[in-house]
This record gives C-alpha cells, structure tokens and sequence, in this order.
C-alpha cells in the first residue's frame, strides 16, 4: 500500500531534526527510533521510511530494529502505556490480579488500545523495580506494591498529568 | 565550610522513590526550615540501603538512627521530636518479626549488621550527587594509584585478587583483562554491561544510583589496565532515573580530571559514553549488547571470536558487569590479600543479592561470598511473611535453579550453587511460599523465556515455545509421562544446541523442580490436582 | 579545577572528609543536651548552639552532639551529659551558653571536668 505524500512529508522534517542531532551513524539508530516515537508513543511507516532515507540504511534494516526491541511498536498506540510486569516476583506477589483490575478498569484485554487511544496494555519483563512488586511502569513512572484497589488512583494519575 | 549538627539521609533508590520517598524530602526541607533548624540540620539524599520492604527509608546522624515507612505527615513529628527535642520517634523505628520495641540504630538492625559491604559501603552513607563525598570515602584514590603502576601489574593485582564476574557467568576478571590487553590492535574498547534484564534483579541499577563514582573509577582503572581510552556504560531503557544520575556524575569526574585527557598527568587519557537499549533482555548477553551498541538488533554472535579480540566495530572489546567494576577500587586500594580474607577460596569477596518475593525484608544486601542460603532468608531478609512456610528459592534469577527447604543450608557461592544444581547468576533471590504452585512459576518462568528469545537460532525460538506448551499442558492436568519425557529430550537439546547462553539455560528451572519437587509434578499429572489450589483455581476462571 | 596529582586528590579528600565525618563517627565523645519542652524553655537550645559552634571553632572531630528528651530533672535544666568512652557520664545542670563554652574547653580539650557545675555522675555500665 503506497503512502500518502502527506504523510511522508510531514514526518521528515521532525525526522531529520532527530537524526541531526546525534548524527546519521548506525550506531545511533536506537536512540533516534526513541526519540522519534517519542510523539505518539508509535513509530509510523512514514517514520520509518525517513529514518531509513535520512541515515542511509535500508528500511528493512530499520524496520528489523524497530520490531526487535519491546519498547518500540509499529501499531499505534495510547498516550499511556502500561507495561505490566509478568516476571515471577510479581507474579508471586499479586501481578495476575492487578493485570485482571486494568483489564476490568479499561474494558479492554492485554495488548489492546482503548478507543479513545489514550492507554495501552501491554506485558513486559522485569522492570528492575522488584522491590515493590508487583509493579507496572507507565510511560517512564513506575508505580510499585499495586493491589486490584490501587489501579484506580494509578489511572486517575494519569490522567491528571 | 558550614557545619551541621545533624545529617538526615533520606533514600532516593528506585524503591523508596516509588514510595514517595520524593515527598517526604521535599516536606522535611521544608518543616527543617519553618521550624528554623535549617542552618543546623542538613538534608541529603542517599543511594539505597537495602531495606525497600520497609522503604521510605530514613537515617539521621549522628545517632543513626533508622526510620522506616516515612510518609509526608510523618515529617513534623520528626522534626519537632527528634531535631528539635532529641526524642525518638519510637513508632517509626525498624520492628523484626518478634520484636515489639523498634531498633533505634540501622547498625543495631539484623539487617544490617550480618552483611559485608564493599560494594555498598557508600549506598545510604554519601550523597551520589557529590563527588566530593565520594572522594572523602578514598574515591578516585585507587584510580590515581593504579595509574602509577603498569596495567600489566594491575591486571596481575586483579588476578591475584581472584575476583570473578558478577554479571552471571562468574569469568576471572583478571584473566578476561589479561585477554583483551593481549589482544592486537590500538584501538580497544571498554563495556559495563548495565543491561540487568534478569527478572528479580536490580542491583546493579541501585549501585549506580547509590554510588556512581565507585563504577566510573572501576572502569577507569579498567580501561587503563586493558588500554581502552574509550569506554560506554550500556543501560536499558528502563532505567531513566539512572541514567540522570550518572550523567551528573560523569560531568563532576570530567571536571575534576577524572576523567577526560592525561589523567592524574599520567599520560592516560580515557572517556565514557551512555548508550540506551530499547527493552530486550538477550541485550544483557554481551555479544548482542555489542549488536545493540552498534544500531543493530540485539542478537547474540557466534564466540569465538570472544569480543576480547573481536568485539564492538570490530575492536577488542572487555566488558564488564557494573557490579564486577564496583569492586576493583577496593581491590586496588586494600590489596587482593584483604580481598581474599572474604568470602571463599574459590569465590572471594562478596556477592550483593536482590531479595524478592516472599520474604520480609525485600531489598538489597551484600554478604561474603559462601554465607548460606537459611542465613540469608531468615536472618537477614527476615524470615517468610504472614506466618507461611517456605517451599522454594531460586537462585541466579529465572535462568537459575529451584532449590526446596532440603538445601537451605548450601553456601552462597558460584561453584557451591553449581554442584546443588543451581546457579549464582546475577544475584537474584526470590523465595516463594507455600501458598504457590510451581508448576505455575515454572510456567511464567517460561513464559519468560519464550517471549525474550530473540529468534535467532531454532532450538531457542522453538524449544522455548514448546516447553512452555509442555508445562502449560501439565498445569491443565492434561500432561502424561510420555510429557515429561518429551521435556528431558528437549531440555537436553536446547541446552546442547542452543547460540547462546539464554537458550541453553532456559530449561534449567524446569529441570531442578522436576528433580526437587517430583511430587508437584506428579500431582498435576497422575493424580489431576494442584496441591496449592493454584491451577484449578486459574482455569476456573477461563 | 582539575586534579593533577595525588596530593591534590589528598587535599580535597581531607576537605572533604570534614562533611562526612558526622555520619561514620561510631565512637568519640558524646554531648548530649536535654531538649525536652522543659529544657527547651530554660535555654537548652542556645547551649546547643553554643556548643556546636565551639567544637567548630576548635576544629574538635569527634565530638559529637545529640540530644535527648526530658530527663527529669527539669529544675535543674538546660541539662548537658558528656560520655567519653571508658569514662563516667558527667552530667551538667543550669547550663548556659558561656558555661558551655568553658566547659569544651576544659573538659572536652583538657579532660578537666568543671566541678562546680556537675549535678551527676555515673559510670557507664555499657
Ligand atoms: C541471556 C543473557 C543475559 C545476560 N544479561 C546480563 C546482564 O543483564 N548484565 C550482565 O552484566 N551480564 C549479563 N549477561 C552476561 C554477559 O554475557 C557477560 O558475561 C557479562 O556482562 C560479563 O561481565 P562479568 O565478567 O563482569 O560478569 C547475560 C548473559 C546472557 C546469556
Ligand atoms: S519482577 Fe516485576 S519488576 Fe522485577
Ligand atoms: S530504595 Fe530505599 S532502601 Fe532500597
């Protein structure tokens, strides 16, 4: 499917500003594809396509990054992601029903977006926080000792911010 | 130089921070100075102390004493009881198991006082931001001497030392130093592996977080030794909080001369760079770390050619654990003889271990190497919580082993481990009670593995998904021996057959619960029932 | 500033040392005042003051000042207790700053304890 030059256009300006500010080597690629994804939580094809053309590497290389790390993402997605923990010392210490209070509270299951793009769910690997486990790290807080009862004020949290 | 009468050391680590730990600061500056004590009291933020479980964690000198669980309104008592009037606030005070009268000084606390710390000996004592107090604990001291030796005898120093990796593999550090020195080629690189992906560890975030400067003077002395003049730290991309810190003191090293050219007028001139990974725990491997580095997907090379002589860009390449780092400028200042005093003779030094899971005293500690795994869970971490048995500990994180209540009394060491039938690893501890399942953790331990393979060779990206398919079938109590055979084969071949490190040892918790806890296992498939009532209670639910 | 020399590196450190040595002390002399509510309304906090500002001035390391709650003897406040290892605890009654002052110079520094002022004395049992 062709991209729309629109599309296209509006995303290299804000690409190549990125890619100058750490220069076009390789070896910057992942801290670019941070930063462009930085806006809406999601790395487009538009994106991609002028990251792989502003740094003069084959899309198919880009593309295999961006696939590789689990803290990018090519589908779009809400201006909050929630990672949740599911390494074993939050699930002994209570993960699953806090994964099960999200769910209920946003009405939508692991690895959905709500429809108003505003959270998503997503599983992650130990976030290192284990010490106040079970955790779950929303965009870059993290919020630790969750039970069922908390997941409420950790949303509204949110959405104050 | 103003003094103060008092120092009140609140703990900014990761955990006491999601406590609120933020707060509680920023209301005690504030109460110090309504009250006007604040020309009198200082405030300081400190690296981790260990007790998270009981975080927010607070000590005020000069009596050291240990408060736990501070919240925000906790704060004008304090000040107006403790700063202002001397009197302890006895309701804050840390309270063991069976105590009913709280422990007034941290250095009183169980906790505190069976540990050895030498990685730690600065977390929750010196202010990370301040080089200045780094210094006044004989920082950079080791780096300035060992600039005066030649790296082949600092190498030698680190052999003699006998001092083995701490990022999982347990590697003579002296001998990997000595490999890359050797190694040709002008241009040579230095690594610390900051990846920590290992489920149950966080220690090597809280030691940068707590006492960077240790770190930047390990890899210092390092690069020195190898002949990098180039270094980078490689964090994931979780750890935002630390990678603040440590550019901040990365700064403070530059201006002191620390680090940057002719160093100590030495002659040797040696930088650090920060790279962020992008979430993927095979990243912690180091020949992926190395892919990673260079822009690429995280997946681990074929060794040899280990990255000593063929590494990042092509160019020898040491890396290191930051834990690993963190202990050389003890090593280079109180001698490999002091060293060897610790710990066993095979594993000298300590080991710092996160204590996760059911276990009073979650947190950090750092103990002698060889100390026993029943003196670590009841004596230091404080026994299991809400009264419940103790079924199980894994050691080495989810790539280690399970070990049951039989072998609590095996020594905490890399070669002890190993002959249990375990690992050391990295350092993660979890202790689980007999409330869960293990069929159930094993199947989230592989769940685990099979969402972080990385792809790349057959037997991990497949081994990985049918064992999990294998123990999922177990805890629906559908499984039959012909299973459990099936398991053996395959955990065999994967561990034969596998790239790197992940796939081989990812059969590892499946094999050492099938061999500690075979009734578990029989349960679930002969008789159809889960002792804990975990696996009927979850399909249940479905 | 850049550091170019251990020696340099000594100099900053011994500076530096200054700032810490609060928190690493675990024995030295102990002053203790009584700052309970009592204490407080007879001065205790100015002799608290003046001490500190006198161990500074005499440059004194490892002096350290606490405090502690009421003892008791509220009439004879502000109370101050030194405790020098494997000495007696001295405690002094109806202190002053002036007399706080005198009192770090010949007990503290000289190991003269100012007769006239003692209200206690026992040995440390621990
Ligand atoms: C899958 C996998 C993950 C690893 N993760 C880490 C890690 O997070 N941190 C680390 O220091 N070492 C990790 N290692 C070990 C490194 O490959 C390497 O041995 C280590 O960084 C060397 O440092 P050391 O000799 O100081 O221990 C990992 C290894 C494997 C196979
Ligand atoms: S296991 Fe969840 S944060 Fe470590
Ligand atoms: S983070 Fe505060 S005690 Fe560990």
């Amino acid at each position: 499917m062709a991209i729309a030059k629109e599309q296209l256009d509006s995303a290299e300006k804000r690409v190549l500003q990125i890619v100058s500010r750490y220069g076009a080597n390789e070896e910057h690629l992942l801290q670019i594809l941070h930063d462009v994804q930085a806006d809406d939580n999601s790395l487009s094809e538009a994106e991609l396509i002028q990251v792989a053309r502003a740094m003069d590497i084959p899309l198919s290389r880009v593309y295999g990054v961006a696939t590789f790390y689990s803290m990018y993402s090519v589908r779009p997605r809400g201006k909050f992601i929630i990672r949740i923990c599911e390494s074993a010392p939050c699930h002994i210490t209570g993960a699953q029903s806090v994964i099960r209070a999200f769910e209920q509270a946003l009405g939508i299951k692991m690895g959905e977006t709500t429809k108003d793009r505003k959270f998503t769910l997503e599983y992650t690997s130990c976030l290192g926080v284990c010490g106040v486990a079970p955790a779950v790290m929303i965009n870059d807080r993290v919020y630790g000792n969750l039970t069922p009862d908390k997941v409420q004020e950790v949303l509204s949290a949110c959405e104050n911010d | 130089m103003e003094f103060f009468r008092s120092h009140v050391l609140v703990c900014s680590g990761v955990n006491c921070s999601f406590r609120g730990s933020r707060s509680v600061r920023a209301a005690l500056v504030e109460e110090i100075r309504a009250q006007g004590l604040d020309k009198e009291v200082r405030v300081i933020e400190t690296g981790c102390f260990g007790l998270c479980e009981a975080g927010p964690v607070m000590v005020i000198y000069p009596e050291a004493v240990h408060y736990c669980r501070v919240v925000p309104d906790d704060v004008k008592e304090i000040v107006e009881e403790h700063l202002r009037k001397g009197r302890i606030v006895d309701r804050l005070l840390y309270k063991g198991e069976a105590q009913v009268k709280g422990v007034q000084t941290w250095r009183q606390i169980d906790f505190y006082s069976r540990q050895k710390r030498v990685v730690l000996r600065n977390c929750g004592l010196i202010d990370p931001d301040s080089i200045d107090e780094y210094i006044a604990r004989e920082g950079y001291e080791a780096l300035g001497r060992a600039l005066r030796m030649q790296p082949m005898e600092v190498i030698q120093a680190v052999k003699d030392s006998g001092l083995r990796g701490r990022g999982g593999a347990g590697f003579p550090t002296g001998l990997k130093w000595d490999f890359t020195a050797r190694a040709a080629g002008d241009q040579k690189y230095l690594i610390c592996n900051a990846d920590e992906g290992e489920p149950g560890t966080f220690k090597d975030r809280l030691i940068l977080e707590g006492d960077p400067h240790s770190v930047i003077e390990g890899m210092a002395i390092a690069a020195y030794a190898i002949g990098a003049s180039k270094g980078f730290i490689y964090f994931r991309g979780e750890y935002k909080l630390s990678i603040d810190r440590l550019t901040h003191a990365l700064e403070q090293a530059r201006a002191y001369g620390l680090l940057g050219k002719n160093i100590f007028d030495s002659g040797f001139s040696f930088d650090i760079e920060i790279k962020v990974g992008a979430g993927a725990y095979v990243c912690g491997e180091e020949t992926a770390l190395i892919n990673s580095m260079e822009g690429k997907r995280g997946e681990p090379r074929f060794k040899p050619p280990y990255p000593a002589s063929v590494g990042l860009w092509g160019k020898p390449t040491c890396v290191n654990n930051v834990e690993t780092l963190a202990n050389i400028p003890s090593i280079i200042r109180q001698g490999a003889d002091w060293f060897r005093s610790i710990g066993t003779a095979k594993c000298p030094g300590t080991k710092v271990f996160t204590l996760t899971g059911n276990i009073n005293n979650a947190g950090l500690i750092e103990v002698p190497m060889g100390i026993t795994l029943r003196e670590v869970v009841y004596d230091i971490g404080g026994g299991i919580p809400h009264g419940r048995a103790f079924k199980m500990a894994q050691t080495g994180g989810t790539s280690g082993g399970c070990l049951p209540e039989a072998l609590l009394d095996v020594p905490m060491d890399i070669d002890s481990l190993a002959t249990a039938g375990s690992a050391l690893g990295s350092g993660a501890l979890m202790i689980m009670d007999d409330s869960h399942c293990i069929i159930d953790v094993v199947k989230c331990f592989l769940q685990f593995f099979r969402h972080e393979s990385c792809g790349q060779c057959t037997p991990c990206r497949e081994g990985t998904q049918r064992l999990y398919e294998l123990v999922d079938k177990i805890s629906r109590m559908e499984a039959t021996e012909k299973d459990v055979e099936l398991i053996r084969r395959l955990a065999r071949t994967m561990e034969d057959a596998s790239l790197c490190a992940l796939g081989q040892t990812a059969p590892f918790p499946v094999l050492t619960t099938m061999r500690f806890f075979p009734e578990e296992y029989e349960a679930h498939i002969v008789h159809g029932m889960c002792p804990a009532g975990v696996c009927a209670a979850a399909s249940q639910i479905a | 500033m850049k550091m170019k020399s251990l020696d340099e590196l000594k100099k900053l450190r011994e500076k530096a040392q200054e700032t810490i040595r609060l928190r690493e002390q675990e024995e030295g002399t102990k002053i203790v005042v009584g700052m309970g509510t009592c204490g407080i309304a007879a001065g205790a906090r100015e002799v608290m003051l003046a001490l500190v500002d006198e161990l500074q001035k005499k440059n004194l390391k490892d002096v350290v000042v606490t405090q502690t709650g009421c003892a008791g003897l509220c009439e004879k406040e502000p109370l101050v207790d030194v405790i020098r290892p494997g000495e007696p605890k001295i405690t002094y009654g109806y202190m002053t700053a002036e007399k706080a002052r005198s009192m770090v110079t010949s007990h503290i520094v000289n190991g003269q304890v100012i007769g006239e002022y003692v209200i206690a004395r026992e040995d440390s049992g621990d």
